[in-house]
């Protein structure tokens, strides 16, 4: 990593210290001499966002791990135990289980602004699969920790969910008993999924290490897709990219603290505050809003292993987009065509979401099998053709070049800060 | 046990098959299950950022609960000290102790090893008022009185497009205490046609019309002592506040600290923009 000073300590304790493990170097380099493209705009922060989540998640869960139960006959007691008579337990199990959504939100941004700048282009595959694979581990993570406290969406999601995998042949009724330690969900899958949902997120933490790392080989993509050439083209990390994150990031918490004290229940389902009951069935069993695109897939399928594979596919077909995708130009910024489908897609993601939240009836079942279709050909048929047919637009010569021009004529579109 | 596992499973599988089944050839959205009008937005001095509760509210409540529900429903996380706790209805201590008093409470085993009543105390729970599940079904024609202590948040209905988008910024969270409120005064003879189950009652809010729990509240069935309309509306609207703090006792510190949070954030986000642009001011971006 080249960067634009070098960590020298003039400490003797310091210079002690990092001739045997060059741990301050190592954060110097990382975070405030590392060099990032001076024309990134605020898309950019939520890589910052998200690590302030992950944090958050996981100290405001350490806290309510303190207070919770894993028993069927205690767990939602213990939870409204947390949210009575803990001191600021409200605060904490609200800034939990609301952080749990900001968490998928900000990825979403996150994923979204990868694919509409090409970030997943060579040479930043692997930092790509690696994000597929974080994500992959939130969606398990956010799924068994909306199983603890353990109410009727809690028991009946899980139900669901768990039973998805008895779609497999041959093996899929023993994978489901194995998933659920018994017959049916249960205190053992409650005390599973208890321990996996405190285990996952140190995974992710471990994930995001190398995902950071492979970011800082590669090099921050940018909104022009072209790789820095002069130093000119790049500022420091700090101070630069750290003010502009942190401001990102406390406009952020604004919009995360609308919800933890104005609107706490608002992204949750009312049904999780009856305490979970074997033998009621709600009206609709509807997953927490992140996953309802995938439902919607699921639903979309006529047959119940198609449907798992299509929405195991969904996620999979992420894999390869930096090979499917097969244009030689990064940025939908200078891709006409693509910018226009990326929209459309978009459009078809939030639709999908919709119609998962929806009863599986009639006009929704169409519109989602249509949507489906779509976002797949999206991926398998869009993207490789667009690279062969789209006359892309000049594509300036250097970062600097595109930043002066645009100070210059202020014609292009608002996408810097 | 097994009869247990057995039906278990059976509702897993009926829970899989609608979920993951397609209706197929289905032409027509849900009829039936929509056709339950959307409760009114009442007014509440719990709604919004600077929401709290009428104390004459919430007491009025707790008394209709006391005389009334209570009877029926039970209360299992609802301590006696919550009476005299900050941001609920408030009585003194002292007055939160005599309804303690007024209940009998089983303890023990004592040294004898005999379980003995006494009078509640503070930090006893409300009694409930059937022993178990089955108890409460017998009593009540098979229906089981669901409990209070966190049913004005358990209840909801569907808003529907473009609404439920709205209601982010309006901060609506008070759908559960629309309902109760509805439901209280949505008793009515049944249309022409609709013919309601044996030990039912027509509801116009209550999810498929049949609801078991006869009309709870008739006017001037609960005396006010301040002067308050002893109309079934008024008790209902007392009754759902009552539920709403009931189940959300946090509600005016949570709004309260909100303030301060976004003040803090606010501030520190336009100070955060201003060193920001300081910073960049020489680089072109």
């Amino acid at each position: 990593m080249s960067g634009h000073a070098t960590f020298e300590p003039k400490n003797p304790a310091l210079k002690w210290f990092e001739s045997r493990l060059p741990l301050v170097g190592l954060i110097h380099s990382s975070f405030i001499a590392y060099p990032t493209p001076r024309n990134l705009n605020y898309w950019w922060t939520f890589g910052g966002i998200l690590s302030l989540m992950l944090v958050c998640q996981i100290l405001s869960g350490v806290v309510l791990v303190m207070h919770y139960t894993p028993h069927v006959t205690l767990a939602f007691d213990s939870v409204e135990h947390i949210m009575r008579d803990v001191s600021y337990g409200w605060l904490i199990r609200y800034i939990h289980a609301n952080g749990a959504s900001m968490f998928f939100i900000a990825v979403y941004i996150h994923m979204f602004r990868g694919l509409y700048y090409g970030s997943y282009k060579a040479p930043r595959e692997v930092l790509w699969i690696l994000g597929v694979i974080i994500y992959l581990l939130m969606m398990a993570t956010g799924f068994m920790g909306y199983v603890l406290p353990w109410g009727q969406m809690s028991f009946w999601g899980a139900t669901v969910i768990t039973n998805l995998f008895s779609a497999f042949p041959v093996v899929g009724p023993t994978i489901v008993e194995w998933l659920w330690g018994g017959f049916a969900v249960d205190n053992p899958t409650l005390n599973r999924f208890f321990s996996l949902h405190y285990l996952l997120p140190f995974m992710i933490a471990g994930v995001v290490v190398l995902h950071i790392w492979a970011l800082h080989i590669a090099g921050q993509n940018n909104p022009t897709g072209v790789e820095p050439k002069t130093p000119k083209d790049t500022v420091p990390f700090t101070p630069y990219a750290t003010i502009k994150d942190a401001f990102g990031m406390v406009c952020f918490l604004i919009f995360f603290a609308w919800f933890v004290f104005y609107i706490p229940n608002y992204l949750g389902h009312a049904d999780n505050y009856i305490p979970a009951n074997p033998l009621v069935t709600p009206a609709h069993i509807v997953p927490e809003w992140y996953y309802l695109p995938f439902y919607a897939m699921l639903r979309s399928v006529p047959d119940k292993l198609g449907g798992v594979l299509t929405m195991f596919s969904a996620i999979i077909v992420l894999f390869f987009v930096p090979w499917l995708d097969t244009s030689k130009v990064r940025s939908a910024a200078y891709r006409p065509l693509y910018r226009q489908f990326f929209w459309i897609w978009v459009a078809a993601c939030i639709g999908l979401g919709w119609l998962g939240s929806k009863p599986a009836e009639g006009g929704y079942v169409i519109a989602g099998r249509v949507l489906t279709v779509y976002y797949f050909v999206h991926f398998l048929i869009i993207l490789p053709l667009l690279g062969l047919f789209e006359k892309p637009k000049q594509v300036p010569a250097s970062i600097t070049e595109a930043v002066l021009a645009k100070g210059k004529t202020a014609a292009s579109p608002a996408t810097t800060a | 046990m097994n009869m247990r596992f057995a039906s278990l499973r059976s509702f897993t599988l009926a829970a899989l098959t609608a979920a993951t089944m397609l209706a197929g050839t289905g032409t027509s959205f849900a009829q039936d299950a929509h056709a339950t009008p959307k409760p009114p937005r009442e007014s509440w001095t719990f709604a919004g950022p600077f929401g709290h509760f009428d104390r004459a509210q919430v007491q009025r409540g707790f008394q209709v609960f006391r005389e009334v529900c209570s009877s029926c429903h039970a209360a299992h996380l609802f301590a006696f000290r919550n009476l005299a706790q900050k941001g609920g209805p408030e009585f003194s201590e002292a007055q939160a102790k005599t309804v303690a008093e007024s209940f009998k409470v089983q303890d023990g085993p004592n040294d004898a090893g005999d379980m003995f009543e006494r009078p509640g105390r503070l930090s006893d729970r409300w009694p409930s008022p059937f022993p178990n599940e089955q108890a409460a079904r017998a009593s009540n024609g098979g229906a089981y009185p669901p409990d209070f202590s966190v049913l004005a948040k358990a209840r909801t209905y569907e808003v529907g497009f473009p609404g439920f988008l709205f209601d982010i910024v309006r901060q609506y969270q008070e759908q559960g205490p629309d309902y109760i409120h509805a439901l209280l005064n949505g008793y009515k003879d049944p249309p022409e046609g609709f013919k309601v189950p044996e030990g039912g009652h027509y509801n116009e809010f209550f999810p498929g019309h049949s609801i078991k729990m006869p009309p709870p509240l008739s006017a001037d069935q609960v005396t006010y002592t301040d002067g308050s309309p002893q109309t079934v509306e008024q008790y209902s609207r007392d009754v759902a506040a009552f539920m709403m703090w009931l189940a959300e006792p946090h509600l005016e510190e949570r709004k309260r600290i909100g303030f301060m949070s976004m003040i803090f954030l606010i501030v520190f986000a336009g100070l955060l923009y201003f060193t920001k642009k300081k910073i960049w001011r020489n680089v072109e971006h």
